[in-house]
């Protein structure tokens, strides 16, 4: 035996998973009006009136978040579950760093595929401006190295070890945050809205972690995001379009070894190809139409690209800078904006997921991809060792 | 519904303290252990599942560690709840459920020495409201057994009787903290005297579950999982009756535990006070054999004590000595949350 799914008989008997409810909160640097209850309550509550439902039809509630540290909360869950509906059901709790948010929705997918639960709300959240991340994540630990303050210092050195190895002009991580600041323009949800933004200004702006510039890095933002999953029955009821679940896998490799791959990690590759296998998909560049990607410095999108089999090795950088993966190119990636304009740490995973699933019901208002029926959400996490990954469709699986 | 069982159990000694040890260390003899047990590398594990927190480890992701300990190389499928381990076992059933993959390797710890888990307990509270006043788990926990004391429910001679029983039995048990009798003691919060609160533990537990044929020919005699189920009530003990537990009520009867009788029961149940109250909403009889491992009165590993119930009910199917075992796990102030799972052995 490997560690590949057992065979298609178990995969056939599983229940189809559809979305049909998403809800995020309006993202900000700090949500001071709203307590952390308030916040994941309005998330929740868009994605039921999103799909026309109560909170008395959930019959389950998977909550995702990073660190504790991050708002000096111990499994706020616990606290969290009057807020969500959930006194009386089920409720878990997911934490797999920054990959949490689609790993809590894989949880929540589970649950209804094999038919523990019928309809399932999922959610992740982070509130950020209630403590600060970058310290949550410096704690000293002796014996260890430091994560060198933040997670900039701990990306850098494999984006430089990207470039080196692709050739890439060091222009194309100021196209990719150009593209996503515009593209949040058109996104009434995302954090940074910056009307006035020139590509000449992103390249302007301080380098913080060479190569990094300060504005080719996520925001710290306060937010959360919500679904609504459910089963064959319930997508029948849906009053919108459902999208569909054709995939989803979650993938570790450990932290630092001899051989690991910072640029293109292995356990990425395996989860793509995973995700491709079960949703019939043999050419992702060509059959999937838009790509909610987790970038949260901009150089990840060709790395990225390279590593989810949309562009062969080192040849990511050229299909950014080719245009393709603008809104109006032949592979939109990130036309909500993305983590680098929006980024409650927690969340971020699941917005990924839940743009995918609003390209694919054609409801992504003005970052709509024209004609989107396939989409893959995207998130990673860790020291690039977490991966998490879904592709939905407009149409239900075959088979 | 696909048939899957635990098929192997192995947990470290629980102790009042490791400083000698990481929790890389901890963990690495008890998933050495477990694979053992089964004959299974980790390349063969089709998903693997862990549970852990990161305010007892001090430190954001510190459960990225142990991943290291399970040697994630090739790339597993794996996954992390922020939670008792039973918890993690319980996403690793619905993971094998949907048939994704035919095992599932689970562990958990916990290290509760380098602070004071009284006071890191208080930061699971309402963060508004609640918590800058530090109530700490045992003052809470006494609220509840003050609460019992005043419905008549029980009194201090029969807590003192729970805790006498419990440590008598871990007499048998290698891995108990506090095996064998020990005194009373004074009053640590009213009514509560030390006798009636759990050790505080370091340790770690794993478990090994698999699908069908797989579960067969991995062990003699696998502890089927008939039925599990969790629910959370209110955060806030002002709205709850903490003489009652509706949610471990209803977990039961999701699992299936009222169908049959069982004839073994291991609670998590750290205070003596809160086994009067699962006793009752889990309707256990005299007839039930209720924590023969001793509990979380001899040894209470915050993190692992949930899933440690969960495999010494199937160690004790699996070695013949139970035929139907309800295993529980709770989480939050005052049993807050509670599973509950329902474990059968075939006729033998």
């Amino acid at each position: 035996m490997s560690n590949q799914p057992a065979n298609h008989r178990g995969a056939a008997g599983k229940e189809p998973v559809a979305v049909v409810g998403i809800g995020q909160t309006h993202h900000v640097a700090a949500r001071h009006d709203v307590s952390i209850a308030g916040l994941v309550r309005e998330a929740a509550q868009r994605a039921l009136s999103d799909a026309e439902l109560t909170w008395a039809d959930i019959d389950a509630v998977v909550i995702g978040k990073a660190p504790d540290f991050f708002e000096g909360l111990m499994m706020p869950e616990l606290y969290l579950a009057d807020a969500l509906g959930a006194v009386g059901k089920p409720m878990m709790r997911v934490h797999t760093a920054g990959s949490v948010g689609g790993s809590t929705a894989l949880v929540a997918s589970n649950l209804v595929a094999s038919r523990v639960h019928r309809t399932v709300l999922t959610l992740a959240f982070e509130k950020q401006s209630e403590s600060n991340a970058m310290w949550g994540l410096s704690l000293p630990v002796p014996f260890q190295q430091p994560l060198l303050a933040g997670a900039g210092g701990f990306f850098a050195p494999h984006v430089r070890a990207y470039m080196r190895r692709a050739g890439a002009p060091d222009t194309v991580g100021s196209l990719v945050a150009y593209k996503d600041r515009r593209n949040a323009l058109k996104n009434p949800y995302a954090h940074l809205h910056e009307k006035d933004i020139t590509l000449e200004k992103v390249q302007a702006s301080p380098m913080l972690w060479d190569p990094i510039r300060y504005s080719e890095t996520c925001p710290s933002s306060d937010g959360a995001c919500a679904m609504v999953l459910t089963d064959r029955t319930g997508a029948a009821r849906s009053p919108r379009p459902p999208a569909w679940m054709h995939g989803g896998a979650m993938r570790s490799e450990p932290t630092l070894f001899a051989g690991k791959d910072f640029v293109s990690p292995q356990a990425g590759k395996d989860c793509a190809a995973d995700v491709y296998r079960q949703a019939g998909i043999t050419d992702p560049r060509r059959e999937i139409d838009a790509v909610e990607m987790y970038v949260p410095f901009s150089w990840y999108e060709p790395m990225w690209l390279e590593n989810l089999g949309f562009a062969a090795e080192r040849e990511g950088w050229k299909l950014t800078e080719s245009g393709a993966t603008e809104l109006d190119g032949d592979l939109p990636v990130n036309p909500s904006g993305g983590v680098l304009s929006t980024n409650p740490i927690g969340a971020s995973g699941m917005i990924r997921f839940a743009e995918a699933a609003l390209q694919v019901r054609g409801a992504a208002g003005e970052h709509q991809v024209d004609g989107a029926r396939k989409a893959l959400g995207h998130a990673y996490g860790g020291g690039s060792q977490f991966f998490s990954m879904w592709l939905v469709g407009a149409e239900p699986p075959t088979g | 519904m696909r048939d899957v069982a635990i098929v192997a159990f192995a947990q470290s000694d629980h102790r009042r303290r490791t400083d000698e040890c990481s929790e890389v260390d901890m963990v690495m003899p008890v998933l050495h252990s477990v694979l053992a047990q089964t004959g299974l590398r980790t390349s063969d594990i089709g998903f693997t599942c862990s549970g852990s927190s990161d305010y007892l480890a001090g430190r954001a992701f510190s459960f990225t560690m142990t991943l290291d300990g399970v040697g994630a190389w090739p790339p597993i499928s794996e996954s992390h709840v922020e939670m008792d381990g039973a918890w993690a076992l319980y996403e690793a059933w619905v993971k094998l459920l949907t048939g994704e993959a035919d095992t599932a390797l689970v562990y958990s710890y916990g290290k509760s020495s380098p602070g004071s888990v009284r006071d890191v307990l208080t930061r699971q509270l309402d963060p508004y409201y609640v918590a800058p006043l530090w109530p700490d788990s045992v003052a809470l926990a006494a609220l509840q057994a003050q609460a019992l004391i005043d419905a008549g429910e029980t009194d201090e001679p029969a807590l003192a009787g729970v805790a006498a029983r419990s440590r008598g039995d871990a007499a048998g048990n290698p891995h108990a903290q506090l095996p064998g009798p020990r005194p009373q003691g004074d009053y640590l919060v009213r009514p509560l005297r030390t006798g009636d609160c759990p050790p505080i533990s370091d340790g770690a537990a794993a478990v090994v579950l698999a699908a069908g044929d797989r579960a067969r020919a991995l062990c003699q005699r696998p502890a089927w999982i008939r039925g599990m189920d969790h629910r959370i009530e209110a955060h806030s003990l002002g709205v709850r009756d903490l003489t009652d537990s509706p949610s471990a009520r209803l977990a039961a009867e999701r699992a299936g535990a009222f169908e049959r009788p069982v004839d073994t029961a291991e609670l998590h149940a750290p205070f003596t006070s809160q086994e009067v109250v699962l006793r009752k909403a889990l309707r256990l009889g005299d007839g039930v054999r209720v924590n023969p491992s001793g509990g979380a009165l001899a040894a209470n590993t915050v993190m692992a004590a949930g899933l440690v119930r969960l495999g010494e009910a199937a160690a004790r199917i699996q070695r013949g000595e139970s035929d139907r075992a309800l295993a529980h796990a709770t989480s939050g102030p005052c049993l807050q949350q509670n599973l509950v799972a329902v474990l059968e052995g075939e006729a033998q």
